[in-house]
């Protein structure tokens, strides 16, 4: 019987048994950002302990960066202080830092790939639940809580439990105006927000095989919120173009050593699983959340649920939660509802390829009168891309903001922030309570191209309409 | 670094309802803009107990009856979302010693475990008894002991618990913090990043 990737990567990266079961496991590439490591450099200084590899360590700044203008100090004295604290490690301790003024910052999980850091067959580790995100390129990457930073810091190692494999297989062809985003939400409505838990997931199948990189992070990063700590696709062709030529990939020295063992951790045609999900791509539709969790989702052409269609009183429970915080009527069709501000950007969906796509289809196109559109780069590459390409003015033409890199809108740690009860097309990852910074904030998650249909008509709309797909 | 072995923990609870309970809600992120977790338990679940003028909410956790309980009761999924720290450094800053739940996130479960604050399990008919047990009596005297592996309220109330056998063994025999043992394996460590490939490429 054959090995998963992820039964490969495990076992390589094994330093040994820990007692009870967890093993102490090699982590590659340790990627930091200013929200939680400076507690960790605190715990390492507080011990007496050095970190043992910076060589492995790549630190930028995302989460708390305006992205208006950027100008230091940053107004919000908190935000500064925490960049104080990120830029006085990495000095101390001598890492890499990927700061704003480097051109190479950008948010955490966008920056490890582009910059070639994120290879298939590594192990990686970021205090960040999206970390998963880098599965796409076959690495096995977790989100850590920030005493596991301090561990990964001090030892390059995590004590970790090993998890059992799902593999979902998506096969068949995507539908016009269907994209990956579509495919990680109907998995996360389909599985469940607590289905992933103790699993890695291998996304695979035709379509998944068929996505570009840029799309497979799309996928993987949002495993977290089906409760999968782990995703991954195994590693192609695709994959290998992609790191050709990136700063930290093998040079062409080492370029077919690197090759020779990128296609021996794939998994084996006869891997065995814990448990297989097939899943038909004719099935997905341009897919919107209308509740508080990733979970809560529905095809765009679908009605909300009513608080009886739970299967138990606890489902029905959190319905009408939901309901009442969305401002939602149980039975309505979620397409109509109306918008107030737009945001395409974050580690889910801030890549040039999304900027591609929706500048291809706006072009010429306003957005709604009331209607606040924002649009992100996930990095400084990105941005520069972008613009070389003339999308900005695309976007800006449109009626959008084009702004700097960060995580912007997602979290509401920097100045961008919903106000009050406006609702928001969002191509983010997370819908939950006040997320996105006001406390009755709403958050409906979709796919680009179905944030700036929405942003056109200013109501929840079917992008495949509103742009004849 | 010597730990305390958490063998059991004993205190009055309170009953957080709800499933997936996210991390944003725990603690939002606007109070993760800081450089230590001191001071993080005054705003553990704040946006749902206080309003945006500061004023409070009707919530369980700003409940007198419930003031000082040192345990929180939960249902499935909780814990749900971000890799953030602060929200089991928030709920033990806010006094909490101890989770029962239906069920957990697992990042939030291991980094809970790691602070050395207990996560363990209940099957959803006893989370309803205890649940209903604390809103009757709320000053009932509530056991979590790990050796045992039971949730105790008052005198009769004795339910089974279920938790990972890592996470158990760890809190009881005080190595919940692995730091240590990481240490500990420096020569392997060494060993094992020779035979990974791509440090060398």
């Amino acid at each position: 019987m054959g090995k998963s990737l992820f039964q490969k990567v495990w076992e390589r990266h094994t330093v040994r048994a820990l007692p009870g079961g967890p093993v102490q496991l090699f982590i590659g590439a340790h990627l930091i950002h200013e929200v939680t490591s400076p507690q960790a450099f605190g715990m390492l200084r507080d011990l007496g302990l050095r970190v043992l590899r910076p060589d492995r360590t790549f630190a930028t700044v995302d989460h708390i960066v305006p992205t208006d203008r950027q100008p230091r100090p940053y107004e919000d004295d908190l935000a500064e202080g925490m960049m104080v604290a990120l830029e006085k490690a990495c000095d101390e301790f001598g890492i890499r830092f990927f700061s704003p003024d480097s051109g190479k910052q950008g948010i955490v999980h966008v920056i490890g790939p582009e910059l070639g850091i994120t290879q298939p067959g590594m192990t990686i580790a970021c205090g960040d639940s999206h970390t998963s995100t880098h599965g796409a390129f076959g690495a096995i990457a977790f989100g850590i809580g920030t005493t596991q930073v301090r561990d990964v810091l001090a030892t390059q190692t995590l004590a970790l439990a090993p998890l059992k494999v799902r593999r979902i297989e998506v096969n068949g062809k995507l539908g016009h105006g269907v994209y990956a985003k579509d495919i990680i939400l109907h998995i996360i409505r389909t599985l469940g927000v607590n289905g992933g838990t103790g699993y890695a997931y291998e996304f695979a199948g035709s379509a998944i095989e068929a996505l570009s990189m840029e799309e497979r992070m799309t996928v993987c990063n949002m495993s977290i919120e089906g409760g999968a700590r782990v995703g991954y696709v195994n590693p192609d062709e695709k994959t290998f173009a992609f790191l050709k030529g990136r700063e930290f990939a093998p040079d062409e020295q080492a370029w077919q050593r690197a090759l020779a063992y990128w296609k021996d951790i794939a998994s084996d045609a006869d891997a065995s699983y814990d448990d297989v999900v097939e899943i038909a791509a004719a099935d997905i539709a341009p897919t919107v959340t209308w509740g508080v969790n990733p979970g809560q989702a529905v095809a765009v052409t679908e009605t909300i649920p009513r608080v009886g269609d739970g299967k138990d009183a606890a489902e029905s429970a959190s319905i009408r939660e939901a309901l009442e915080y969305m401002q939602l009527e149980g039975g309505a069709p979620i397409k109509g509802t109306k918008v107030d501000v737009c945001f395409v950007g974050s580690c889910t969906n801030g890549r040039l390829s999304d900027f591609r796509e929706v500048a291809r289809l706006i072009k010429g196109r306003h957005v709604a009168s009331g209607v606040r559109a924002l649009a992100v780069p996930g990095s400084q590459d990105v941005a520069r891309a972008a613009i070389a390409e003339g999308l900005d003015r695309i976007f800006t033409e449109a009626g959008w903001e084009w702004r700097e890199a960060g995580c912007s809108m997602c979290l509401a740690m920097n100045p961008d922030k919903l106000v009050g009860a406006q609702l928001c097309a969002s191509s983010s990852n997370r819908n939950f309570k006040g997320r996105q910074g006001s406390t009755t904030g709403r958050t409906v998650l979709m796919s680009p191209v179905m944030v700036a249909a929405a942003a056109i008509e200013g109501r929840i709309a079917d992008a495949r309409e509103t742009f004849a797909l | 670094m010597a730990l305390a072995a958490i063998k059991n923990v004993t205190g009055c609870g309170v009953y957080v309802a709800g499933d997936d309970i996210d991390t944003d809600r725990i603690i939002p992120a606007r109070f993760m803009k800081c450089v230590t977790f001191d001071g993080l338990g005054q705003y553990a679940f704040y946006d749902v107990r206080f309003n945006e003028d500061g004023s409070a909410r009707p919530h369980v956790l700003n409940d007198a009856r419930f003031a000082g309980a040192n345990i929180l009761v939960a249902n499935r999924n909780f814990g749900c979302g971000s890799s953030r720290e602060h929200a089991p450094q928030a709920l033990a800053k806010a006094g909490f010693k101890a989770i029962v739940a239906e069920g957990y996130a697992e990042i939030f479960f291991g980094n809970s475990t790691t602070l050395g604050l207990p996560c363990v399990t209940l099957s959803a008919d006893d989370l309803r008894r205890l649940s209903a047990r604390i809103e009757e009596a709320p000053q009932t005297l509530i056991t979590v002991d790990l050796e045992a592996g039971t949730v105790t309220a008052g005198a009769d109330l004795v339910l089974p618990l279920s938790m990972k056998p890592a996470a158990r063994d760890a809190l009881v025999a005080g190595s919940w913090d692995p730091i240590a043992q990481l240490l500990e394996g420096k020569d392997a460590i060494e060993q094992t990043a020779l035979r990974l490939p791509y440090l060398g490429f």
